[in-house]
């Protein structure tokens, strides 16, 4: 049961080992936190963020093996999350940018990749929002992006499977009004993180504990919808509204 | 949320519970999630408004009859409520599974102390009778019902006793204090000659102001006393709806909590002697304010209440600082005295010494900090916090606050092994 002062005693993070999601749980971080699930492939990363959590003082953490391909395998993980008590916050930050001539170039390894944020998305989101409907509380946090409002040339593949998530999470926010249950979609521009540590950053990035202020602060006034930062709100406003013959020129 | 009104119904709802169990309900004034059970069944008894009031003055009444529609019948036959809250609509049982108290904490104790019997609705379906004096058994139950929160059965009927109270009028004495010192130094010395005691502290007040505040005591009036007094007859009636619309001024912010505070401190009297009131004046001020609780705007605003031994008494004045530090504005801080608790209730909250009670909105920047630095005085003063005005606690300041904890959860798991009986509040503190 989340509190008064909207701290969760319990999160499980969806791709664990994203720093968005590490960083997030730092913020919702509080005495009442007594339980937090790592759902990741078993790897070095995995085992050296829970050793850090542990180290970091977290009370009963706990890994579960995630992979967001093997959707056959979902059910089974929130089944193992859910196990021990309510859930109080969720959050859905596995996703893979790729590369967009790679993605072009070999269409296989795009289909990958909307497997693992859109297909993945689906399965975990939907699977989670039963599971919250049933306890009547929670919050469904979901990792979206920036790229999915608008799809640019330079990343469009990347930019549709969060296309497609963020509709999926927005109808759900809608389906769940009323149950107690709160969706809220993050969508950042640039973010200075593991995904992005290979790319000249983009205008107005921000850091990873950015965003996690905005689940927060998101979290606490109820919203459905955060922008990180908060102007792009306004920018992507604009950019949607941009001609066609104009927006594919821009250096985005 | 079931409506039930018989025993039978009741059973029923509980035996067939699901997997998020079930949960009485009374008027839903407790101010967290005492009285919600996300995902799982809410009984809501309020449909059943019968009682008696005996000649020798014992009520015996269903779980959801409102304490407010007891007066008129007490006060007609020279009675009172034994305890009253600062509100009037809450329940008989409300007033059990909370084991709440009054301004007169110090000489009557708790709503429990005047209980002579419950009849509850266990797990298995089945009702029990159980009385104070019961056998060893029952009085294990009974005990744990009062200030179980819900959390051992469903009440459906209980008997209490009432006080004398020779009219509908309280003859009350006001004084003002400059500072909290001398205003909790003029609590332990004169308290006892007083039924009822409290305190409204003004919690914007900084520096040497700090903790200044109004007392008023006093007692029911004598006959004597009100002769040829006009006096308002005390409204009757259901409460008001609690989803009652905001009230129509600009949300209370910091400035205008604090002009409140100064308007009514400097209203009060410095001293005043055997002024009449009204009982509703005198018990109930808030409750003229239906929605009073939207004044904070959006977001709402959660309630801090401690006690603490005696011995604790700093941490009074350690709240008001700390919160007055991150500019945490008060609409209403209320001290009080209060006398032995009941050590046989494990659950039930009072202890003697001392009790504040503070709102603030929870939108104020580092509140959780100073809240939980707060959580750790008290524990470390060998106090605790109430259940029926938590919502933040954590599952340790709980366990730290009351000693006993572990004796409630033992007579639960033998009445309820399978935890048809929960809540909220329960689930998040890990009862
Ligand atoms: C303005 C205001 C002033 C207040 N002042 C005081 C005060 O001075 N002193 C004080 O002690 N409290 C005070 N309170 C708190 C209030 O008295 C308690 O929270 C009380 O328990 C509310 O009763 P209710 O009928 O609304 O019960 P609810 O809020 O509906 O329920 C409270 C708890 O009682 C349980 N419960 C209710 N009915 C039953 C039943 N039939 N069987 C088993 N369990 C049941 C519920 O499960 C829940 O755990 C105040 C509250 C308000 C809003
Ligand atoms: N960084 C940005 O600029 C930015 C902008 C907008 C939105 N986002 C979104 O924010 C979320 C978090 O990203 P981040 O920036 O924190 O990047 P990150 O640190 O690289 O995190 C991505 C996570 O996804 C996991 N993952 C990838 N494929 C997986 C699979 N098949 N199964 C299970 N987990 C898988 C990774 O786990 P492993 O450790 O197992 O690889 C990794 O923990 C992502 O959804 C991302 O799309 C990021």
């Amino acid at each position: 049961m989340t509190d008064a002062l909207s701290r969760p005693t319990s999160v499980l993070l969806v791709g664990g080992t994203s720093d968005i999601a590490i960083a997030t749980l730092h913020a919702l971080r509080s005495p009442v936190l007594r339980r937090v699930v790592i759902a990741a492939r078993p790897s070095e990363g995995r085992d050296a963020v829970m050793s850090d959590l542990e180290r970091a003082g977290y009370l009963g953490v706990e890994a579960v093996d995630f992979d967001a391909a093997d959707t056959a395998s979902h059910e089974a993980m929130l089944d193992a999350s859910f196990a021990a008590g309510d859930i109080d916050v969720v959050l859905v930050a596995f996703g893979v940018l790729g590369d967009q001539l790679d993605f072009e170039e070999h269409p296989d390894h795009a289909v990958e990749a909307a497997q693992v944020n859109y297909v993945g998305g689906v399965s975990v989101c939907l699977r989670t929002a039963q599971r919250m409907k049933t306890q009547g509380h929670g919050a469904l946090v979901v990792l979206s992006s920036v790229a999915g409002e608008r799809a640019r040339r330079s990343n469009f593949v990347y930019g549709s499977t969060k296309a497609g998530l963020d509709s999926l999470a927005s109808g759900l926010a809608d389906s769940l009004h009323g149950s107690g249950v709160q969706v809220l979609i993050v969508r950042p521009g640039f973010v200075h993180t593991s995904m992005t540590s290979h790319l000249a950053p983009a205008p107005l990035s921000v850091t990873a504990e950015d965003v996690a202020d905005a689940v927060v602060s998101g979290l606490k006034r109820g919203a459905t919808v955060v922008y990180v930062p908060a102007t792009l709100r306004v920018v992507m406003s604009g950019l949607r509204h941009v001609p066609r013959a104009v927006f594919r020129k821009l250096p985005i | 949320m079931l409506s039930v009104f018989d025993a039978a119904e009741v059973s029923a709802a509980v035996v067939d519970a699901g997997a998020r169990g079930v949960l009485a309900r009374g008027a839903g004034r407790s101010y967290g999630d005492a009285a919600q059970n996300g995902g799982g069944l809410v009984l809501d008894l309020m449909g059943r408004t019968s009682f008696d009031v005996a000649d020798d003055g014992s009520v015996t009444a269903y779980a959801g009859v409102v304490l407010g529609d007891l007066i008129p019948g007490l006060v007609a036959k020279g009675r009172f409520l034994p305890v009253t809250p600062g509100t009037r609509y809450i329940t008989v049982g409300g007033a059990i599974a909370a084991d709440v108290h009054g301004k007169n904490h110090h000489r009557d104790g708790a709503f429990g102390d005047h209980v002579r019997w419950i009849e509850l609705i266990t797990a298995d379906g089945t009702l029990h009778r159980l009385a104070r004096d019961g056998s060893f058994d029952e009085q294990r139950i009974f005990y744990s019902t009062v200030g179980g929160m819900g959390l051992t059965g469903v009440i459906v009927r209980a008997c209490f006793d009432t006080i004398p109270a020779p009219t509908s009028a309280v003859r009350v004495d006001t004084e003002r204090f400059n500072d909290l010192d001398s205003l909790m130094a003029a609590m332990v010395a004169g308290d006892d000659r007083y039924r009822y005691s409290v305190a409204w502290v003004d919690g914007t007040a900084k520096g040497a102001k700090l903790g200044r505040g109004v007392l008023t005591r006093g007692d029911h009036a004598q006959v004597a006393e009100v002769y040829g007094q006009p006096l308002k007859a005390i409204p009757t009636g259901n409460a008001p709806k609690l989803a009652s619309p905001p009230i129509p001024m600009s949300p209370l912010n910091r400035l205008s909590i604090g002009m409140f505070n100064e308007a009514y401190f400097r209203r009060a009297p410095k001293h005043r002697v055997g002024e009449i009131q009204g009982l509703a004046a005198f018990f109930y001020p808030l409750d003229v304010l239906a929605g009073w609780n939207h004044v904070y705007g959006p977001g709402g605003f959660l309630q801090y209440q401690f006690a603490v031994p005696d011995s604790g008494a700093d941490v009074v004045r350690s709240s008001l600082e700390r919160l007055g530090s991150i500019g945490a504005p008060s609409f209403l801080s209320v001290l009080k005295r209060f006398g032995p608790g009941r050590t046989r209730s494990p659950l039930s909250f009072p202890i003697q010494g001392w009790t504040l009670a503070i709102d603030v909105p929870t939108r104020v920047n580092g509140l959780a900090g100073v809240l939980d630095g707060l959580d750790e005085l008290v524990l470390a003063a060998g106090g605790r916090l109430y259940l029926a005005k938590d919502s933040r606690m954590s599952p340790h300041t709980l366990e730290s606050g009351y000693k006993q904890l572990d004796e409630f959860r033992a007579v639960r798991s033998d009445l309820d092994p399978r935890g048809v009986f929960t809540s909220d509040l329960a689930r998040r503190l890990q009862i």
